[in-house]
Formats: structure tokens, sequence, C-alpha cells
């Protein structure tokens, strides 16, 4: 699946959707792809304060788990109640659907976040 | 799942291939078997708000019972049926004196808090055992106190931070080094004394390498766990420098005893330089796996850290023996009571069985056997690291599966399908597809000439007909099983229907 | 020796390697070769090696004696049916359940032991067993603590002490911290009317209560207590030593703990001087991904078929390593089958039936023992199978074991072990195999040591009986 042109991304796999002062967050489908069929995801706490690169959470396939290193930093305003339920929806549509958490972001909200052109590169390297 | 009616659940049990009910779908109310006599009613001592309501557990006949356990039982693999070929798990035969001698009553029946007077032949069975311990592996001093290896791994690692506290290195000394051979336990233990793990990368050899160390040491080095021979079969033979640069740096060497059934009469790990270790007795010394524990775990230390040992030791004064707990510098107990005492008989038992010959000769046919394997499985799997094994050694199924995409896991499968457990497989990690099998010694050549046979039988059909090895098993009484939904839908109890 | 080679087979199989000896095979570096036999005798054959072990249980000489001992490890019946089915080569020999396919008998067996402590426990889950009564409390200490993000844990001082000093030493490694509280000396009770004041801190992460607490007691919180814990977002953890009990008593879930653990031995699994025995962690759901070690999980195979397998293994040291929810890798699956067995054995009406006698022999202990001048109950609250008897003014606890001892009468445990100022107190336990005429024998030399008899005696009350502390 391309990634798509509106979004930014981290070198640990997240993308990042810049709307205002505020982040919607999530992973790409290429560390969906490289997980495996995704089994459960445990989100930072909505009020929880973040900081960019920190670890927040965790992405668990049957048999292995992946941390989740916020690409932006500030305030948690909002998680994705579907991925409790539905972990797999991170599998099915990692861009929409399968994303993570809302962030209230505070400073630069992306001074090291690359384009979709830049991450495609990074994973076809990899 | 919706609750199926009793009499059609009692109706399939008995079909060929039928799935067998859990025991909370069978029984009625009051289909009890005798076993107490009547007591009092509870009301007649207890106040009322001190009583459970009702206890929602099943009455089932005894036969009941019997059945359906025993057909439990013919739903799995063992060593009493079949071959494991499962690399560091050392899955040889369980002698059945052990258990005769377990179930002594003298042990048996024995009380933890019997008097010392009153125990003295268990006391003295665990300072023998122990004394043959540290002779057999060249330590100071064991305590049979942990209940399992990772246990003892955990007791080794708080004795380190207590070694150090005591020097007055606590807050510097921080990291732990952990090769990427090591076992898994290795760098979870390091987190539960608050320890970083440091990962080491093995050299082309497939060993530690001298240089590698030496660029990971510092100060603030609190321990390198590592394990002789490795998880890939093969000896450390720069250990004795790998030691020397640890305690130069000031750390200490921790030995791995999950391999141990290669050294016996040939090497051991105090001679190596490591100043702590623990030892998997239900690997070495024939303990029944029963399905996954109980295990028994003795940790060792060498002179300086004995002081250090989990309570209580066995202390012998005269010909007396006795429990001894007053150990200001230990790290305390690790568990309930005083050690997996039954295990400890086996253990024990196995060692006199064999004696110090005959575990020479353990160590040495076990290699024997390993190697055996190897030479034959090369013909048709890559051995990456071909040179003499220990009592293990690793194939790698990566070529296989780019010539016909059948995987180190489905090899695993299909091997099944043919009688024999499969080997243990993705591990170590840096072996791509990796296979990794010890055979021990107890295994016959006959035994050891059909493996190789299944095993080359399943890879020739890899190359012929890849998709029919894919299906693998089809003879087992269940096929590949589903674990995304188990774990996306984790259902781990029975519930009442409601 | 138990390998099956032939000197044949040796040589053809050096041969197929290449290489000309066993000695060659095994070849170290000098330095660290050992140079010299093991030093351990000569291998024995098996009928000599039954006759040397033998003599090794035969100087146990507690074997003969009339016990009361309990505190933490429980002398029950256990029908043969038990032994007969779990020693089965099928399940004694199977190695851990990872290959599914070929170990659906040990998981489903295992699945139901995760089921009945769920039931006995009134909790929502339980793990596969870990190794005893004290790890799994310390376990749960670590999942309250993760829980909560707090680094402080409240022990009630009437928790077996051998349960809060290995708390201790995996404290020691976390560097967490342990609180106790102080216990309620007339009721022999945990003292937990002072909890809603320490709580309010929101300091700690789990307070730790065991009923029937360490001296017998039922001791569990009541409602403006279990208000506050609630309030407070601290993890009750119930602490159930004497796994008989739940035959008879509330349940941990009914008097609100969270997280329920404890030591499952009395179901069908030997005293065997201290092991192995069977911890239990059971735990409301919320705490699903935090439990340790082995979870059993029931799902389908490719076909549609039942299937039972290991699962939620991202939480365990083998896939998360350091960052895993415990070192755990073994549980204690053989005797956590022992007591499956035992419980589908005994059923519902067994188990409550020999809960019920346990009751029964101990209040008839405990009536028998305080009619003899001298001897009191030390506390006043409710109790299960054992009962703290203090012994008479101007002698002590150890002396009246010993002088029991002296007359082949193990009488319980001294109290001033872990407790100095419980050292007149003896803590006696009776279960269904405690009969009229052992708890006669127990009366009557606790008589004639009162009535200090045991002066005349022909052996000294002994001095030596071994102190030991724990």
């Amino acid at each position: 699946m391309a990634n798509p042109e509106n979004l930014l991304y981290s070198k640990d796999h997240e993308w990042a959707k810049i709307e205002g002062d505020t982040a919607t967050v999530g992973i790409t489908d290429y560390a969906q792809n490289s997980l495996g069929d995704i089994v459960y995801v445990e989100l930072p706490r909505v009020g929880q304060t973040i900081a960019p690169h920190a670890s927040i959470g965790v992405v668990e396939s049957v048999k292995a788990v992946s941390e989740l290193f916020s690409p932006v930093g500030g305030e948690v305003v909002e998680i994705n109640p579907l991925l409790e339920k539905d972990p797999a929806a991170v599998n099915r549509d990692a861009f929409g659907e399968g994303w993570m958490y809302r962030v209230k972001v505070s400073g630069d909200p992306a001074p090291d976040l690359l384009s979709a052109a830049d991450y495609e590169k990074l994973v076809t390297t990899a | 799942m919706s609750a199926p009616d009793a009499a059609d659940v009692v109706r399939g049990r008995f079909e060929p291939g039928a799935t067998e009910p859990l025991i909370f779908e069978l029984g009625h109310p009051g289909r009890a078997n005798t076993y107490f006599p009547n007591a009092r009613a509870l009301e007649e001592f207890l106040p009322a708000q001190t009583l459970r309501p009702d206890l929602p557990l099943p009455d089932n006949s005894e036969l009941d019972v019997i059945r359906h356990y025993t057909r439990l039982s013919q739903r799995n693999f063992s060593i009493d049926t079949g071959f494991y070929p499962l690399g560091s798990c050392t899955m040889k035969y369980n002698p059945r004196v052990n258990d005769a001698m377990a179930n002594l009553p003298g042990f048996r029946d024995l009380h933890p808090f019997a008097p010392d007077e009153l125990a003295q032949g268990a006391l003295a069975l665990m300072y023998d055992l122990e004394r043959y311990l540290a002779a057999i592996f060249g330590m100071a001093q064991f305590s049979l106190n942990p209940a399992a290896g990772a246990h003892a791994e955990l007791a080794a690692l708080l004795i380190a931070k207590a070694y150090f506290a005591k020097k007055g290195e606590g807050a510097a000394r921080t990291t732990v080094i952990v090769p990427d051979t090591a076992h898994g336990t290795n760098p979870a233990s390091a987190a539960m004394v608050g320890y970083k793990v440091v990962s080491l990368q093995s050299d082309a050899r497939g060993r530690v390498g001298v240089d590698a160390i030496k660029a990971v040491l510092g100060p603030d080095t609190a321990v390198c766990m590592m394990t002789n021979p490795n998880t890939l079969g093969l000896f450390e033979d720069h250990i004795l420098e790998i030691a020397r640069a640890v305690h130069a740096a000031g750390g200490l060497m921790y030995y791995d005893g999950a391999n141990a059934n290669a050294l016996m009469g040939n090497a051991r790990p105090g001679d190596m330089g490591f100043d702590l270790m623990h030892l998997n007795t239900h690997k070495t010394f024939s303990i029944p796996h029963g399905g996954g524990g109980a295990g028994h775990g003795p940790v060792g230390v060498a002179a300086h850290l004995v002081d250090f040992l989990p309570t209580p030791v066995v202390r012998k004064t005269g010909d007396r023996y006795a429990l001894d707990f007053d150990r200001p510098e230990s790290i305390g107990p690790m568990r309930s009571f005083w050690s997996n005492f039954a295990h400890a008989v086996r253990g024990f038992t196995y060692i006199l069985a064999n004696g110090g010959d005959g575990l020479t000769k353990v160590s040495q046919l076990a290699v024997l056997n390993a190697n055996y394997v190897r030479v034959k499985v090369r013909e048709f799997l890559d051995t990456p690291y071909d040179e003499i094994c220990r009592h293990e050694f690793v194939a790698s199924a990566q070529e296989l599966k780019r010539e016909t995409g059948v995987r180190a896991l489905d090899l695993a499968k299909a091997l099944l399908d043919h009688g024999f457990h499969a080997p243990t497989m993705y591990f170590p990690l840096l072996v791509p597809e990796c296979l990794m099998i010890e055979p021990t010694e107890t295994e016959s050549k006959e035994t050891l000439d059909a493996f190789v046979a299944a095993l080359r039988s399943i890879v020739e059909q890899a190359k012929r007909d890849p998709q029919a090895v894919l299906a693998a098993p089809t003879t087992t009484v269940v096929g590949r099983v589903d674990e995304t939904r188990a774990a996306r839908e984790p259902d781990l109890r029975w519930k009442a229907p409601a | 020796m138990y390998a099956p080679h032939t000197q044949s087979d040796i040589r053809d199989m050096l041969e197929t390697v290449g290489v000309a000896s066993l000695e060659e095979l095994l070849r170290v570096p000098d330095a660290i070769a050992l140079g010299e036999p093991l030093a351990v005798p000569r291998g024995l054959p098996e009928l000599e090696l039954q006759r040397t072990i033998s003599a090794y249980a035969a100087q146990n000489d507690a074997a003969g004696y009339t016990s009361f001992l309990g505190a933490g490890s429980y002398r029950h019946y256990i029908p043969p049916v038990v032994p007969a089915i779990a020693m089965r080569g099928e399940f004694l020999t199977a190695y851990t359940p990872y290959q599914a396919e070929v170990s659906q008998g040990y998981l489903q067996a295992i699945y139901e032991w995760q089921s009945y402590v769920c039931l006995l426990t009134g909790l929502d889950l339980s793990n596969a067993s870990v190794y005893d009564g004290a790890t799994a409390l310390a376990e749960a200490a670590i999942m309250a603590v993760n829980a909560t993000g707090r680094r402080a844990l409240l022990v009630s001082p009437a928790v077996h002490p051998n349960y809060r000093a290995v708390l201790r030493t995996y404290a020691r490694g976390l560097e967490l911290e342990v609180d106790e509280l102080q216990f309620c000396a007339e009721e022999g009770t945990s003292g937990l009317d002072s909890l809603p004041a320490l709580l309010a801190e929101k300091r700690y992460a789990a307070v730790v209560v065991q009923s029937p607490n360490f001296f017998g007691c039922v001791d569990v919180p009541g409602d403006s207590t279990r208000t506050a814990i609630e309030a407070s977002g601290t993890v009750l953890i119930g602490v159930v030593a004497e796994a008989m009990s739940l035959g008879a008593l509330v349940s941990p879930a009914d008097w609100g703990a969270h997280i329920a653990v404890g030591e499952a031995q009395s179901f069908g699994n030997p005293v065997a001087y201290g092991g192995p025995y069977v911890g239990f962690i059971a735990a409301n759901k919320e705490h699903m991904r935090r439990i340790p070690g082995r979870l059993v999980g029931r799902t389908v195979d490719g076909t549609g078929k039942l299937a039972y397998t290991l699962t939620l293994q991202a939480r365990e040291q083998h896939i998360r390593r350091e960052k895993a929810t415990s070192n755990i890798c073994t549980n204690q699956a053989h005797c956590a089958l022992c007591a499956t067995i035992y419980l589908a054995a005994v059923g519902a009406t067994g188990l409550r039936r020999c809960a019920t006698l346990n009751v029964e022999r101990a209040h008839i202990l405990a009536e028998r023992v305080t009619r003899v001048p001298g001897f009191s109950r030390r506390f006043g609250a409710p109790v299960f199978n054992e009962i703290a008897i203090r012994v008479p003014d101007g002698t002590s606890a150890a002396a009246v074991l010993a002088g029991l001892q002296e007359r082949r009468i193990l009488g319980g445990v001294d109290l001033g072990r872990w407790y100095p100022q419980l050292a007149d107190s003896i803590l006696m336990t009776a279960t269904e195999l405690t009969t009229d005429g052992e708890i006669e024998a127990l009366t009557g030399a606790l008589g004639a040591i009162a009535s200090g008899a045991i002066g005349g005696h022909a052996a000294p009350i002994s001095g030596e009986a071994s102190v030991v502390r724990a």
C-alpha cells in the first residue's frame, strides 16, 4: 500500500497527520505487514503527556512485540476505541480506521519527521 | 461457545477422533465419590458471613475421571512414546527409579517444618547432592533453593546485585552483557533486578569475540551472562580470556547451565572463570519435565559469593545436618520452602546411578549423538557452523525456503506426522530458519537413523511437493492451531452456561 | 548409565563423524580441561541404588511421629486415583506444550486447571500456575506495580512469614518499598482499620492480605476498608496459603481481592519436605496482559475443530525478553495436573466435605486442647484448620514443643520463631487426617507437660531443639 502524501513519517515506522495543533498517530502499513496478525494494542492514556520518540505503548502480534514510539510530543486527547475490541483494524487499514491516538501537539510538531517519499526510500533500502 | 447437551457430549466422546469434552461438561451434581466421612455442618463452627454460598465444581464418578484424564494423556507426545530432538532442552530418558525414590514415604510425607533432628536423612541428601554438584561443576557451593532454571538465574543476579552493593559499587554497576546466543530468560531476569541489557553479537565462528566483549566492558558492567557450549552447540574456546577481561573490568561471569549435559567430566564452569551459575536439574539430571514443570534449579557460586546464596543452605556440623537460615549477607529466600525436594531426590538418585564415570560417559555420548546426527543432516540441510559440535547443533532451512517456500516451522510440523517431536525452532535468533537439534545420550543409533531418515524424506518431499509439507501435520488429533484467534479472542477458562 | 550404546555403535558412529575417539570429540583447551576423574563415586546398579537412597529416607525419624504441623504445607488425603493417572508417562515425561498439535491433552488439562482456579477464587482468569504460594505473591506484587505505576507495597504482618520474606527478596531486586501493617493482638487479624488513612496518599500499588491468615484466622477487609481500597486505586492482593479453605470460606473475589494468589499443594500434592508445590495466580480481566507465565487458551484448528494452545505469549520472556512481565519460564504443570485430577475426583461434594472436616477437626482440637489447664486460644477470630494456642504461664512454646517431641508428637510450629511477642504460642493444624486418638495423645501429653511431669521424665527437655529463623 502506498504511503499517503498528506502524512509525515518517523524512522520508527509511525505516521502522524497534523491538523492545526492536533496530530493523529498510527503505525505504517509497512510496520503492520512486518508484524503480522496484530492481536493487541496498548495505547497511552488520555490526558497523558508524552515526549517525542518516547516509548508510549506496544503492539503485539501472535509471536512478536513492538514498542510504539510517539512521533510527536504533547498531550494525548483521544485514543481509538475500536482497537481494544478489534486490533485487526491496524492490519486492515493502518492509515485509516487503524489510527491509534490523537495528541494536542506542543512545540514544533515535526522537526525530524519524513515525507512520504523519504519514508518510502527508508523502507525500500531496509 | 454454547453449552452442549450432556447426553450429546458423552455420545460424541467415544467416536474415533472425537474431541474430549471438558471435565465441567461431564458429570452430575451429587455423583460423588466417597473419599471422606460425614462432617458436622459448617454453620456449627463458623459465622455464616465467612462461608461461601456456592461451590460450582462438577461431581464426577471416579471411572469418568480416570477415563477423561487417560484420554487426555493419550493426546500428548512424551519421551515415553517418542523422540524429542529439542535443542537446549535435554529431553533424555527419565528413569523410573528416580520417581520411586522420590516417593518413598520417608521423603514424600516429611513436613518442611519437621525439626532438623527428625529430618536428618533429607538434610544429608540435600547436603550430599550439593557437594556433588559443586564437584561436577567446580563451584564453591550451591543452594538448592530456587525452583527452576530461570528462578536460579534470578537468584544469581540478585547475588551479583548484593555483592556489588556490599562493595559500594551498587549504583555504578547497572548493565548485564548478554550474547545473541543467550536464552530469552537472561534479559528478562536482568530486568527483574533492574539491570540494563547490552546485547553482544557473535563473531563469524559463532562465538563471543574477546575484542567484542572488551568493547562493551566498562565500570558499569555488572555481569556477563554466557553459556558454554553456547546455543549453537559450539564450545567457547576463548572463555578464559573473556573471563579475564570481565574480571579485569570488575564484573562477574555467569554460567547458564542449560547446556551442562555437554560438559560433565570434561570441563567445569568454575575452571573457566565463572563466578555464578545455575543448573537445570530437570535437563542434565533426568528429572521429568512433567509438561512444563516443576523444575529444579540449583544456583552455584565461587568462594567470594558464598555468603550471598539464598537461604536456607544445609550446614553440616560433625555428623549432624541443619538448615542454616542465619546468613546475614544472604539475598534471602526465593520460595516458600527449602527446595523442590522431591526433585532433589530424583537428581541425586540419577547421580548415584551413573557415578562420576557414568556422568563423564553421559556427556561424551550426548556429544557423539549430536555429531552423528549433524553429519547426516548436513547431507540435505545447511549446517551453518560446520565443525565438531557439542551436545547440540543448528541447521538452517533458509535455502530450502528460498527454493520451495517450506520453512523451518513446516519441517517441524511435518516431523510430527512422522512420529517425531519438532526440534527447537527459530532459536538462536542469529541463524535464519533455524532448527536446533539435541538428541541426548539416551537415544540409540537406530532411533537417530530413523529420525534422520524422516527429516530427509520431508526435505525431499518439500522439493517435490511443497504443498504437502505446508499442510502438515495431518495425522495429529488437531491440525495447525489458529493462534491469532486464540490471542485476539482470549478464551482462558470454562464458564458455566448462562 | 542409561545410554544404549554398544561398543560397536560407538565405533561406527565415531567413524561416521570422522574422529578417532570420544576424547578427541570433546577436546577443549588444555587450560580448562578437567585433568582428573569427577569426584563422584562409581555408579550403582539399581538394586544397590535403592538400598542406598532408602537408607537416607529411613533417617527421617519424623515419619513415625504424630503431627500437627501445617503453616503453609498441609497433609491431606490423596486419593490413589491422583498419582495413578498423573504418573502416566504421557503426562510425566511430556515437554512444555509448545507444539500444540501433539500436546492437546496437557493443554486441555491446564485449561481445566485455570478454570478450577477461577471457579474457586471467583476471579476472571488464571495462569497455568507458578512455582509456589510465595513466588505467586511476589509476581502479583509486580503486576500491581505495573498496573499502578506506584512502587510501594503494604503487607499484613499475618501473611505467611516465608511469603513476606520472598516478597522482600524480589522487592530488593526491583527496588520496591515494602511496609507492614500493625496486627491486632486480640483478634489475630491484620489491623485493617488503619488502612483508609494509610491509603489516602495513593502511594501503595497493593495491599496484601491473607485469609485464613498465618494464625489460621479468617482475616478479610470490611466494607469501609474495601471502599477505601477502591477509592485509592490500590490493588487488593488476597493470599490463600491453604487452598482447602476455598472449599468452605468466602472466595477472595467476594472479599474484594483484585488478584488472588496462593498455594494449591493441598489439592493432591504431598508435603515432600517443601516441594515441588503449585502456586496459583488469578486476577480480574483488566490484568490479563500483566499476568506472568504461561496461559492456555481455547481456539480452533484450520478445519474449525476445537483446539487448545499456549496463548498471549507476547507477554512472556522468550519473546519480550527484558520487557517481559516476568522471567518465569517453567510452570508447575505436573503439580497443577495433580491438583486438577484431585479436584475432578473429589468434586464439589467431596471438596466441601473435606473442607468441612478440616474445620470440624480444628475446632475439636481447639476445644480439647483448651480443656487442658493453662492452655488457651491466643486469638478470637474464626479459624479454618489452624489455631494459635497459648501455653501456660512460665513456660514457652519452644519448651512445650520439645516436651511433645519427647513423646513422639510434633505439636505445631512455634510462633515465636517469627513473632517474638508470640513466643508463648503454638500454631496447631488439624486436617481431615487428624484422628480423635491423635488429639487425645496430644492433650494427654500437654497435660503431663503442664503439670510438670516432664521434670521426672528420663530425658530432659532439650535446649538444642533446632532453633531456626526464616
